[in-house]
């Protein structure tokens, strides 16, 4: 979807603010936001694509005004009441809350150290014909879905050049919306700045962005 | 914004910090979440994972080729080898700065980036005016960074749109011939695995 989130080239966004020796967490709720992601994606009541998703479709003003884990806390009350896992009147303590059922997976204190270290990742381990291959120029589609994308649009129309076959991963625009996994070939593709930015920029300079076959056409 | 203020607890808690609360006890009640594995997901990112690892991966490509080779061309796999794979770093791709290439990395749908090498992300990486202006105009924002790259190099920037996590491998300070790994790990900082920064030089 063309929200908020896709801020690349956008103006007026204001200087780099950095901090000396930033801790990872500046407030106890954030911390307690930070360990309810693992736990809830262990239990499998949402994907990341769907998290994203979540995020995207905050009202514009509140995702500029809120802080990061502010989004978090937004995407899982938001996921959790649209799946059912939660109800509204459940989180608001209007009503006794109802126990899940026995066989969800809960994450225990003892399992966290495998789960970090093996995390789950989106490649897909078949074999998949690729579209392109390093060397081809391609063109990255003018397209504008409603739903979750990850093509952002300082790149859609745009021709830069396939460097790297990745193999193949899980497609998000899919994966998002409860519409299967759709593996497919991703590659790095490279943008002159020139062909993002126009002729004003270093001539040199590029851009490289994990794109998926379905975001492509041969140009 | 989040408020940035120290926590005095005479001041009634943030309306965040309820909501928190609220949705935390509910999934403890309804048997959803272990809160003993949440105390120890936040123990692992606070004190164990951090950009140290990713120095140690550096460091070691640094003073051992074959090592550097892997790297570059198995990231995953070479990092694996260091035992620092997992959530956020599943798929690993390490680009090497050159003379000719100064490489930087983004995220600029989200703030991916990768964990189990560098830690959770500083604020300034998951921050509006990072991610729109990055792709847009490098120079300027390295710059800000105390970064002049010269015109004659290539500035690449990596959006990592998909679920591959970008580490960069800065050049290895001149001066350093015949240091231990022990001794270059303390000339890599977290910028420079970023690419807004560059390794410390001796003496720094």
């Amino acid at each position: 979807m063309n929200g908020i989130h896709d801020m690349g080239g956008m103006h007026g966004m204001g200087a780099v603010i950095t901090e000396e020796n930033e801790p990872p967490f500046h407030h106890e709720w954030e911390r307690r936001t930070f360990s309810l992601f693992a736990s809830l994606f262990v239990g499998g009541h949402f994907n990341v694509d769907m998290f994203r998703h979540a995020i995207e479709r905050m009202p514009p003003v509140h995702y500029l005004e809120e802080s990061y884990y502010e989004h978090w806390m937004h995407a899982f009350e938001t996921l959790l009441i649209e799946r059912g896992v939660i109800t509204a009147n459940e989180l608001s303590g209007a009503v006794k809350p109802l126990p899940v059922p026995p066989e969800t997976p809960v994450l225990r204190q003892g399992m966290v150290q495998a789960v970090v270290s093996t995390g789950g990742g989106a490649r897909v381990e078949i074999d998949l014909p690729a579209s392109f291959s390093p060397g081809d120029r391609v063109r990255a589609k003018n397209i504008n879905p409603a739903g979750h994308t990850r093509l952002p649009r300082y790149v859609r129309g745009k021709v830069g050049t396939i460097v790297i076959d990745h193999g193949v991963f899980i497609t998000p625009d899919t994966a998002a919306h409860d519409q299967g996994d759709h593996p497919q070939h991703v590659y790095s593709v490279s943008f002159d700045a020139t062909e993002l930015w126009g002729s004003e920029a270093p001539r040199k300079d590029t851009v490289r962005i994990d794109l998926w076959d379905d975001y492509l056409e041969a140009s | 914004m989040a408020h940035n203020h120290d926590h005095d607890h005479t001041e009634p808690p943030e309306e965040i910090a309820l909501r928190v609360k609220a949705l935390e006890s509910l999934l403890t009640e309804k048997g959803l979440i272990d809160p003993a594995a949440l105390d120890e997901l936040i123990d692992t990112y606070e004190h164990r994972i951090g950009p140290r690892n990713g120095a140690l991966v550096v460091a070691k490509a640094w003073s051992d080729l074959d090592y550097k080779a892997r790297l570059l061309t198995d990231g995953t796999g070479a990092i694996a080898e260091l035992g620092f794979s997992g959530v956020q770093g599943e798929d690993m791709m390490v680009v090497e700065n050159t003379p000719e290439v100064h490489n930087v990395t983004v995220c600029t749908l989200c703030s991916c980036y990768p964990w189990p090498t560098l830690g959770l992300p500083p604020a300034w990486y998951k921050s509006a005016p990072y991610r729109s202006r990055i792709v847009l105009e490098p120079r300027s924002v390295l710059a800000e960074f105390g970064l002049n790259i010269s015109e004659d190099r290539e500035i690449r920037v990596w959006d990592s749109s998909a679920e591959l996590r970008y580490l960069v491998l800065p050049e290895r300070p001149a001066g350093t011939e015949g240091w231990s790994e022990e001794q270059l790990v303390a000339l890599v900082t977290r910028d420079a695995m970023i690419g807004t920064g560059v390794a410390l030089q001796p003496g720094d």
